[in-house]
């Protein structure tokens, strides 16, 4: 078997693999950040939160109702984009006016509420939830082993990620949505209802969440606390990134999720802590995040 | 003629309204001095130090978030460094006298805040709330993997020592007076920093930034120092912390603890002095009558509860509340 630096290629690879597929993930949450972000100016603390009651939502449908893995793909992030088009309705509505750290502070607090209950419903040890059959194996590249489920994943993220980039670069919706970005209050003078689009906007950007949630539910452990320490990572992504634009939101995740796997192969010590370190980095030599326009 | 005497009168008026008002202060300020000296003789003076030492905590958050307008999300990293540094040393370095600790995890949470301070004011507004969270995080694997720190088993069984070589600590009623003289002496700090020229600045800051630097201000210096007293006293309350509990662990540097400085501060009413004292005594109440009780595993969900009540409906916080009131009915 060949090396590089004292690790076996297969190594480097299997690591690399799950660095891309970490990085889906982040590119996924980030962007919904970002979605939401641009709207509404705030950065939503709860998307932490909804990414786990997506595959939370994944796992109770399985259980109680033996809805399947294909249905939760969409009704997963429907259930839990409602729920986000409420919390926008009836609580950051209210304060709409106010400091946008006011509205920050509400997320964060409507988190606790739901990892709080979740915990005390389920507990920390986690689900589990079986991976659909057709996903069962996977494939000899060759040069390493590839298993379906994690090639689907990336699949599916990159087609969601390009998916929404597409929506907000390409079409009215989105052309509404931009403008509503740099200008809301001009947007409801040409008799745009922008109430709506905020309420919408919010839904959107927690059914990405909840959509990580959902591929995330048969790799990793589902528990009620899993979405609070992704959260501050992909927080750390997106100062990495800057929310300047959709595309440098979904390379920034997948590059961090990338540079997190090769340390796991050459310093694991060090693993948890790259990207806040990355992060460090580009606060000292370019502030504005590396796809970024603000200061 | 006439008319300069009746402006002296005028004069003489307001002063005599502002020294009544000062005695009023005065005595409301003995009465509460006394309040707290006699305190551990009706309540368990462990109780009424966590107390204190939480609601220094949060006065030395408010500095940066009420008075500066700076979320910070990575309060609980210096609380932690503080408390982690004096445990460490007071541990290994038996004879150390107590206050040398404390004064070593005050400097080591100093130097983390300036560290924190001059990378994150390169971002403002909502960054400058991730930046500090992330690099909160930071420290809080670098306390995960140190060996110091005892990981997940946390620094147990810290001497409490004497204070000066004199006074033994091991005394509750002891150290209650010395974390007494320490939270009074801080606080007293920080209302002369918020009066003094530098935190009509700091106010001004918050209040528009853009014109604060348009007038010659250089604004980053100013948040920059004020974050860094604001960590420091972050540290001396968990340094004073770990004295007092014997114990450092890393409850005291994971997010959680970032959320809850930002509770206290908000239900006590930010940007008041007064304000984070009354948050931390409601937040350390309320989290401990409930894990007395039947809902002890609902601390969290109560917690956010209150958090989304607060943000809602009363924004100002119990004191702004009260000063709303008094204004309006008794002024």
């Amino acid at each position: 078997m060949s090396m590089i630096f004292g690790v076996p290629l297969a190594v480097l690879f299997g690591q690399l693999l799950i660095g891309i597929i970490n990085g889906a993930f982040y590119a996924l949450l980030s962007l919904g950040l970002a979605v939401i972000f641009g709207l509404l100016k705030i950065i939503n603390f709860a998307h932490g939160a909804m990414y786990m009651l997506g595959a939370m939502v994944t796992v109770l449908m399985f259980d109680a109702m033996g809805i399947n893995y294909w249905v939760a793909l969409f009704g997963a992030p429907l259930v839990v984009g409602t729920f986000g088009v409420l919390i926008e309705y009836f609580l950051l509505r209210r304060i709409a006016g106010q400091d946008h750290i006011y509205s920050l502070l509400l997320t964060f607090g409507v988190a606790l509420i739901i990892q709080g209950v979740l915990i005390n419903w389920f507990g920390v040890s986690g689900l589990r939830y079986t991976m659909p059959d057709v996903f069962k194996g996977g494939v000899n590249l060759g040069f390493m082993f590839m298993p379906y489920y994690r090639a689907w994943v990336i699949v599916a993220a990159l087609l969601v990620c390009f998916g929404t980039w597409f929506v907000i670069e390409k079409t009215k919706l989105g052309s509404y949505l931009r403008a509503g970005t740099e200008d809301s209050q001009l947007m409801q003078g040409f008799g745009i209802n922008v109430p709506l689009l905020i309420s919408v906007t919010y839904g959107f950007g927690v059914a990405l969440a909840a959509f990580a949630g959902v591929l995330a539910a048969p790799i990793y452990s589902v528990t009620p606390v899993m979405g609070s320490s992704t959260l501050i990572v992909v927080f750390a992504v997106v100062v990495i990134g800057g929310m300047g634009s959709i595309g440098g939101a979904i390379i920034t995740g997948i590059l961090m999720g990338v540079i997190e796997g090769l340390t796991k192969t050459f310093y694991p010590p060090a693993s948890s802590a790259v990207i806040f370190l990355v992060m460090v980095l580009v606060l000292m030599f370019r502030p504005s995040g590396l796809f970024g326009k603000e200061a | 003629m006439n008319q300069s005497a009746n402006s002296t009168d005028i004069h003489k008026a307001i002063v005599r309204e502002q020294a009544a008002q000062d005695r009023k202060k005065l005595i409301l300020n003995g009465v509460l001095l006394l309040i707290l000296l006699a305190a551990p003789f009706m309540i368990y003076p462990v109780f009424l130090m966590k107390i204190l030492c939480f609601a220094l905590f949060a006065v030395a958050f408010n500095l940066l978030f009420g008075f500066t307008g700076l979320l910070s999300f990575g309060h609980a990293a210096f609380l932690a460094s503080g408390g982690y540094t004096t445990g460490y040393l007071l541990s290994n370095f038996s004879g150390l006298p107590t206050e040398l600790g404390i004064i070593a995890g005050t400097l080591a949470a100093t130097v983390l805040g300036l560290g924190f301070a001059l990378l994150s004011i390169r971002r403002q507004g909502i960054y400058f709330a991730m930046v500090t969270l992330a690099l909160a995080q930071l420290v809080f694997f670098f306390f995960v993997q140190s060996g110091f720190t005892g990981g997940e088993d946390g620094m147990h069984g810290i001497p409490r020592g004497e204070l000066f070589g004199l006074i033994n600590l091991e005394d509750n009623l002891n150290m209650y007076y010395f974390v007494l003289a320490v939270f009074i002496g801080c606080y007293l700090l920080v209302q002369r920093v918020v009066s003094s020229p530098y935190g009509q600045v700091l106010k001004a800051i918050k209040q528009n930034e853009p014109r604060a630097v348009s007038l010659g201000y250089n604004v980053d210096r100013y948040k920059v120092l004020a974050f860094v007293i604001s960590a420091a006293l972050a540290g001396l309350a968990g340094s004073m912390k770990s004295v007092v509990f014997q114990l450092a662990s890393l409850n005291d540097a994971h997010w959680h603890m970032s959320g809850e400085v930002i509770l206290m501060t908000l239900v006590g009413g930010m940007g008041t002095l007064l304000g984070p004292v009354v948050g931390a005594t409601f937040v350390v109440n309320i989290e401990y009558h409930l894990s007395q009780g039947p809902l002890r595993d609902w601390v969290d969900p109560i917690l956010g509860g209150i958090f989304v009540i607060t943000v809602l409906a009363f924004r100002s916080g119990i004191v702004g509340e009260v000063q709303k009131f008094v204004r309006k009915n008794l002024g």
